[in-house]
C-alpha cells in the first residue's frame, strides 16, 4: 500500500507552452503521487488553465507530460459557455461521454455529487450554478477516472456551496482513491485540502506542503503586495458560468 | 406496384428526415446560416456541369464536397470559426457560379429546384446517402453533444473533434446534395435550418430536438410536393412557406407557454 501511494502518475519536465508569440509557462517541473490532492495557484493569466490544457493534450507543448499508463482523467473545467436554451438536457449531457448508461450507474454517479435524479429531465440552461458544477464533477468522473483535474470556478458559485463540492472531492479522494489536481483560487482552501501546492507565475515559484512553503515573502513574490485578498472569497453570483 | 413517383416521394421523406436531424446539430453547434452559404459552393459545379453536359447534382455534388474539405482545412488552419469560412467561399463560388450559367432560367432552377420526379439511379444513389447522413449522425449523437458541449472535454473523452467535425460537414454537405433537385441550392439550406429552429422552441432533450426536427422537415416536404400538385405551385417555395409557418406556430407556442 505504501508503495502504491508513492507512486508517481504524472511527471512533468522542462515543460514550456506558448500561446502565438507569449511563453505561458516556461521551464516547468514538477511531479504528483497517486492518492494526492495536488492545488496550483497564481495570480490571474500566471498560466494555470494553461497548464491543465497541456495536461489534457490539448494544446502543443515542448517538454515533457508523462501520465501513469493507468491513469484514466476527468476534467473539470472551470465554466462552459454553453447556451441557456440549449436543447439538452441534463441525462444528455451525463450520457455524452460513454453512450449510453444503465439508470443504475446513473444515479451512482448523481449520488456520488449529491445531486437528485430529479434533474436528470431539466435542460442543462436550467441548472442552478452549483447544480452545473455538480454536474460537471459528476461527468467526469464517469468512466474510471482516476485522476481529476478540477479548475475551481471563481463564479456564479455561493461559498457554502463551494465548500460541498470541495468535501465531495475529499471524500472521493479517500473512498475511491482518486488523485486530484485543483487549480485554486482561494488559499483556505489549499490549506485545508491539499496534500501538496504548486505556486506558478509562467514558472515555479514554490512548491510542497502549504504550510512549510507559503511563506508571506512567497506570497508577495507570487500576488503583489496585495496577496491577503486571496485569502478571502471574492464570488459574484450575477456572473453565471454554467 | 411501386412507380417513379412513389420513389420520388419516399426519397424527398429520406432527405427530409436526413436534413431534420443534421440541422439540429448545425443549430446547436450555431453554423446554421453555414447551410445556406456551403449549399451555394455547389453553384460552380452545377453551372459547369450543365455546360458540359453532365448531370448537375454530380457537378454540384462534386464541388461541394471539394468545398466542405476546403472550409474544414482552412478552418483549421486559420482558427476562425467555420461560418467565416464559409462566408468567404461562398461569396467567390457564387461570383464564379453565376458566371458560368448563359441562361438565367437555368439558374433560377438551380437555386430555387422544383424536380419533384427522380431517375432509378438517382433514387438508389440517394437513399443510400440519406441512409447513411442519418445512420453516422444518430449513432454518433453523443460524441456530437460532448463536441458541441465542450471540445476539451471532448477530447479527455477520447473523441478525436477533428475528424468528427469533417464527418459533420461532409453529412451536412451530402444532404445540401440530397436536397438540390427537391429545393435548389438556395432553399436546401432553409430546410436544414427551419425545422431545427422550429424545435428547438418547443423540444427540452436531444431525443425530442431530433424527433420533432425530422418530423417537421417530413411533414413540410410531404404537404409541399402534395401542394405543389394540387395547385400547380413551384415545389422549394411551398415546402419552405408551410416549414416557416411551422416555425411561427412553435414561435407562438413558446411564448405562450413561457408566459403562462
Amino acid at each position: 500500500m505504501e508503495k502504491e501511494t508513492a507512486q508517481k502518475i504524472l511527471t512533468v519536465k522542462n515543460l514550456t507552452v506558448k500561446l502565438g508569440e507569449e511563453t505561458v509557462i516556461d521551464n516547468l517541473s514538477f511531479n504528483i503521487s497517486r492518492g494526492e490532492h495536488f492545488m496550483i495557484i497564481g495570480p490571474n493569466g500566471s498560466g494555470k488553465t494553461t497548464l491543465f490544457r497541456a495536461l489534457i493534450g490539448v494544446l502543443p507543448y515542448s517538454g515533457e507530460i508523462s501520465w501513469a499508463p493507468t491513469s484514466v482523467i476527468g476534467y473539470v473545467p472551470q465554466k462552459l459557455d454553453l447556451e441557456r436554451n440549449v436543447p439538452l438536457s441534463l441525462r444528455d449531457f451525463l450520457h455524452s461521454k460513454t453512450g449510453k448508461m444503465n439508470k443504475e450507474e446513473l444515479e451512482k454517479y448523481l449520488d456520488l455529487v449529491n445531486l437528485s435524479p430529479s434533474l436528470l429531465g431539466n435542460s442543462l440552461g436550467t441548472l442552478s450554478g452549483g447544480e452545473f458544477q455538480r454536474a460537471l464533477v459528476a461527468f467526469a468522473l464517469i468512466g474510471g477516472t482516476n485522476v481529476l483535474l478540477f479548475d475551481e470556478p471563481t463564479a456564479g458559485i455561493d461559498e457554502p456551496t463551494e465548500q460541498q463540492i470541495h468535501d465531495t472531492l475529499h471524500k472521493l479522494k479517500h473512498e475511491h482513491k482518486l488523485t486530484i489536481i485543483t487549480i485554486s483560487h482561494d488559499l483556505s482552501n489549499v490549506y485545508r485540502h491539499s496534500d501538496r501546492v504548486l505556486c506558478l507565475n509562467k514558472n515555479q515559484v514554490c512548491l510542497g506542503v502549504p504550510k512549510d512553503v507559503l511563506k508571506p515573502d512567497i506570497l508577495t513574490d507570487l500576488y503583489g503586495d496585495e496577496h491577503h485578498k486571496f485569502f478571502t472569497h471574492n464570488h459574484h453570483d450575477k456572473h453565471r458560468n454554467a | 406496384m411501386i412507380n417513379i413517383e412513389m420513389l420520388s416521394l419516399i426519397l424527398a421523406g429520406l432527405t427530409a428526415v436526413a436534413s431534420g436531424i443534421v440541422g439540429s446539430f448545425a443549430l446547436m453547434r450555431r453554423m446554421t446560416l453555414a447551410g445556406d452559404a456551403l449549399s451555394h459552393v455547389a453553384l460552380p459545379g452545377i453551372g459547369l456541369a450543365l455546360i458540359y453536359s453532365y448531370n448537375p447534382v454530380l457537378g454540384g455534388g462534386l464541388v461541394l464536397l471539394f468545398g466542405t474539405l476546403i472550409i474544414w482545412k482552412v478552418e483549421k488552419i486559420s482558427k476562425l470559426n467555420t461560418e467565416a469560412v464559409i462566408g468567404v467561399l461562398f461569396a467567390a463560388s457564387l461570383a464564379v457560379g453565376a458566371l458560368a450559367f448563359e441562361e438565367a432560367h437555368e439558374l433560377v432552377e438551380v437555386l430555387f429546384g422544383g424536380i419533384a420526379t427522380v431517375t432509378a439511379n438517382e433514387f438508389i444513389y440517394g437513399s443510400i446517402i440519406a441512409a447513411a447522413v442519418i445512420w453516422f449522425i444518430l449513432k454518433n449523437r453523443h460524441s456530437l453533444v460532448l463536441a458541441l458541449v465542450s471540445k476539451e472535454l471532448a477530447r479527455t473523452a477520447g473523441i478525436s473533434t477533428d475528424r468528427l467535425q469533417l464527418y459533420f460537414l461532409l453529412s451536412f454537405a451530402l444532404t445540401v446534395i440530397l436536397g438540390m433537385k427537391f429545393l435548389g441550392v438556395l432553399l436546401m439550406g432553409s430546410l436544414i435550418i427551419i425545422p431545427a429552429s422550429a424545435a428547438r422552441n418547443i423540444a427540452r432533450n436531444l431525443n425530442s430536438m431530433l424527433v420533432i426536427s425530422s418530423g417537421i422537415s417530413l411533414f413540410s416536404v410531404l404537404s409541399g410536393i402534395a401542394v405543389s400538385n394540387l395547385f400547380s405551385f413551384q415545389l422549394g417555395p411551398a415546402i419552405i412557406i408551410i416549414a416557416s409557418a411551422i416555425f411561427l406556430i412553435t414561435l407562438i407556442w413558446n411564448a405562450l407557454s413561457r408566459s403562462s
